[in-house]
């Protein structure tokens, strides 16, 4: 049997609330997305339902620890469709069994979650890491990012703590949203980009009349930090993957 | 202007890149007065130099005018090199504006001392002070205690520092006064103990009394240098030990010596640094802190040198194998962390898992073992029957044929685990 759900974590939970209400055995869990019709296996169209959702975290809320319900929203947020199908089997693997069973590492969804997990929260600390803002001429310090996850829900609480006195823009321009802090809260935004404009690194023209400067004494600073006899290009790959060069000051 | 800020920034970086310590870990400042910055207690990367070393900190001198003439450092007064002083605000300015942008955690200031000690000191303690009580900077501070200033400086400079470090310099007594004569350790271990003692006063009275300041929160470190003056790593690795025991040091830092003149008592200039070394003893002070070794049970006087071809711990197994294999179905924490190609992490989750019942070899695998090392020194459910009786020479050839072109090649100064 093939459950279809539509991405979302209500509609994640509510499967799990549909295959306790039906127990049909085994199930696979896909997204419309992903979804190909297979001749011989009845599926069901999962239709996201808050109160039937909210059951089930509540459910999960008594049975796991804090650090389990995050590898859970981490693993969520990897966006992969493997994940989808092993939160769904490790919600109904939690439910099963006594207290604890997160901790059965043998067990292949805890394990799945764990690796997820992990990929996700380095992601979401390299981000915190690796985003450069610039200083634009109205007094925001602006960041694009593309990352491979869906990490600002991650990021929010760390920017905001960090960045208390300057408002702030980190714009995923994969996902087509974005985080603006106004010195008081954060809020969600979405921006229609003129065509042609370069999201990753506003034009000069837009910036502070600083910004520049300050971009050069990084430069200099990054270069001058390095120790020539000591260049070892493949750890400096290794914790600085090429992909994500294109955001930092000092590599442009 | 900008040119001037640029040469001494250029100067002044590269003056301090030879100081190893730039984690900005164990700080915990949080942003309550709606400044600036809030320090994260594990520490942020924010980048890495082409050598591979993460850079975290704005790492700069205050100025490279020295008094002194230590034969191993760029800013020697005999050295004949380009000058330069940052004024109080420019260092200030440059902190602010780059913790703005996220490009690092915060400051690692040091300085060469001009005229004496107090009056370095003094031009530290403005810059700390400026940040934390002007611009409500909450980000990470590290701060050089300038050897031989006093201690009414020392400690109020601690008021306002994350971390304070002064350095070793070299591992022994004897090394340092070859190329350092006017020093000596007893110029370190004075300030050491002294803040020392003050982080323990403090914690005291914050039991007592509530609003007691923070007093260097993330702790002390220090530095030695490597390869420059003829230790070995057990001289290396037992002074350290000493010190972590004597001050509680939070860190100690093992920095390759990297030639920087033509004197006859130390390495000649092009000599490479001695990475691979500065691993393994990175190595054997990570199984110190976290794998619950004693010093003395990887160097003593049968083993003075760490091996070249094969990491600390797999060594200790191998001199050791009466204590394997290892069930790891029934042997406890500590035997388990011993066990080599396994970490802390996994050891960890295996304890966890092995409630559930008996682990086997696909799940060890799972759990992020290294199995093909482990394999010579465990037992699970389905270890294949083999009579074990190698020879630890043996298990270590089979090993290294495993895993030649990895090891080998990895001559760098991050760590590999375990
Ligand atoms: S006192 Fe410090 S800065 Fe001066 S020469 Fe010696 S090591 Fe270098």
């Amino acid at each position: 049997m093939i459950y279809i759900f539509d991405g979302s974590l209500t509609g994640l939970l509510t499967a799990v609330f549909e295959w306790f209400e039906r127990k049909p055995g085994n199930v696979v869990l896909k997204t419309f997305e992903t979804f190909q019709p297979e001749a011989f296996t009845p599926n069901l169209n999962i239709i996201p339902d808050v109160e039937k959702s909210d059951r089930v975290w509540k459910g999960l809320q008594k049975r796991l620890k804090k650090d389990w319900l995050r590898k859970f929203y981490c693993s969520y947020l990897s966006e992969i469709p493997e994940a989808y199908n092993h939160l769904f089997h490790f919600t109904i693997y939690i439910f099963q069994n006594d207290v604890g069973a997160e901790a059965n590492y043998g067990n292949e969804h805890v394990i799945a979650l764990a690796k997820y997990a992990k990929s996700v929260e380095r992601e979401k600390h390299r981000m915190e890491a690796f985003i450069r803002f610039q200083h634009t001429a109205d007094g925001i310090f602006y960041t694009g990012i593309d990352p491979d996850f869906n990490v600002l829900p991650l990021i929010s609480n760390h920017f905001k703590n960090r960045y208390a006195d300057q408002q702030w823009i980190i714009y995923d321009l994969k996902r087509k949203y974005g985080l603006h802090y106004n010195l008081n809260t954060v809020e969600e935004i979405s921006i229609s980009f003129t065509e042609g404009v370069n999201k990753q690194n506003p034009a000069a023209i837009l910036m502070d009349e600083k910004e520049e400067l300050y971009a050069v004494l990084w430069k200099d600073y990054f270069k001058s930090s390095n120790i020539v006899s000591r260049k070892n290009t493949k750890l400096h790959v290794q914790h600085v993957p090429k992909r994500y060069w294109k955001y930092l000051t000092e590599k442009l | 202007m900008s040119d001037r800020i640029r040469e001494k920034l250029n100067i002044l970086a590269d003056a301090a890149k030879y100081d190893v310590s730039c984690s900005s870990s164990g700080g915990n400042r949080k942003n309550d007065n709606k400044g600036l910055g809030d320090s994260h207690f594990s520490g942020i990367c924010h980048t890495y130099t082409e050598d591979g070393r993460c850079v975290s900190l704005l790492k700069i001198l205050l100025t490279n005018h020295c008094i002194y003439d230590c034969l191993f450092c760029v800013s020697r007064k005999s050295n004949d090199i380009k000058r330069a002083a940052f004024t109080v605000d420019e260092v200030v300015d440059l902190t602010m504006n780059f913790y703005r942008r996220n490009y690092i955690e915060g400051l690692f200031l040091s300085s060469g001392i001009f005229k004496n000690a107090d009056f370095t000191m003094e031009r530290l303690l403005l810059v700390v002070k400026k940040l934390r009580l002007e611009q409500k900077f909450n980000g990470y501070i590290h701060l050089k205690t300038i050897p031989g200033a006093s201690e009414e400086l020392i400690k109020e400079a601690g008021l306002y520092a994350d971390r304070m470090s002064i350095n070793l310099e070299m591992p022994t007594e004897a090394g340092l006064k070859l190329l350092a004569p006017e020093k000596s350790h007893a110029d370190v271990i004075k300030p050491l103990e002294f803040v020392q003692q003050n982080i323990v006063q403090f914690a005291a009275d914050k039991k007592l009394i509530k609003h007691v300041p923070k007093f260097v929160p993330a702790g002390q470190s220090t530095q030695m240098v490597i390869g420059a003056t003829p230790e070995s790593d057990k001289d290396i690795m037992y002074t350290a030990s000493a010190f972590y025991k004597n001050f509680a040091l939070k860190r100690v830092y093992y920095s390759g010596y990297v030639p920087i003149s033509n004197d006859t008592r130390m390495p000649i200039l092009g000599t490479q640094p001695p990475l691979l070394r500065e691993n393994r003893l990175y190595q054997t002070d990570w199984l110190m802190r976290f794998y619950g070794f004693k010093v003395q049970e990887i160097l003593n006087d049968a083993n003075p040198n760490l091996d070249v071809d094969i990491d600390p711990k797999l060594s200790w197994a191998i001199r050791n194998m009466q204590h394997f294999p290892v069930d790891i179905n029934k042997a406890d924490y500590k035997m388990i962390l011993r066990i080599p190609g396994i970490g802390v992490m996994s050891a960890q989750k295996i304890v966890q898992a092995r409630k559930f019942g008996k682990l086997r070899i696909d799940q060890l695998k799972k759990i992020g073992v290294a199995y093909n090392r482990a394999k010579h020194f465990i037992t699970c459910v389905d270890s294949p029957y083999q009579i074990r009786d190698y020879q630890g020479t043996q298990i270590k050839a089979f090993i290294l044929a495993d895993s030649q072109s990895k090891y080998l090649k990895t001559a760098s100064n991050q760590l590999i685990l375990f």
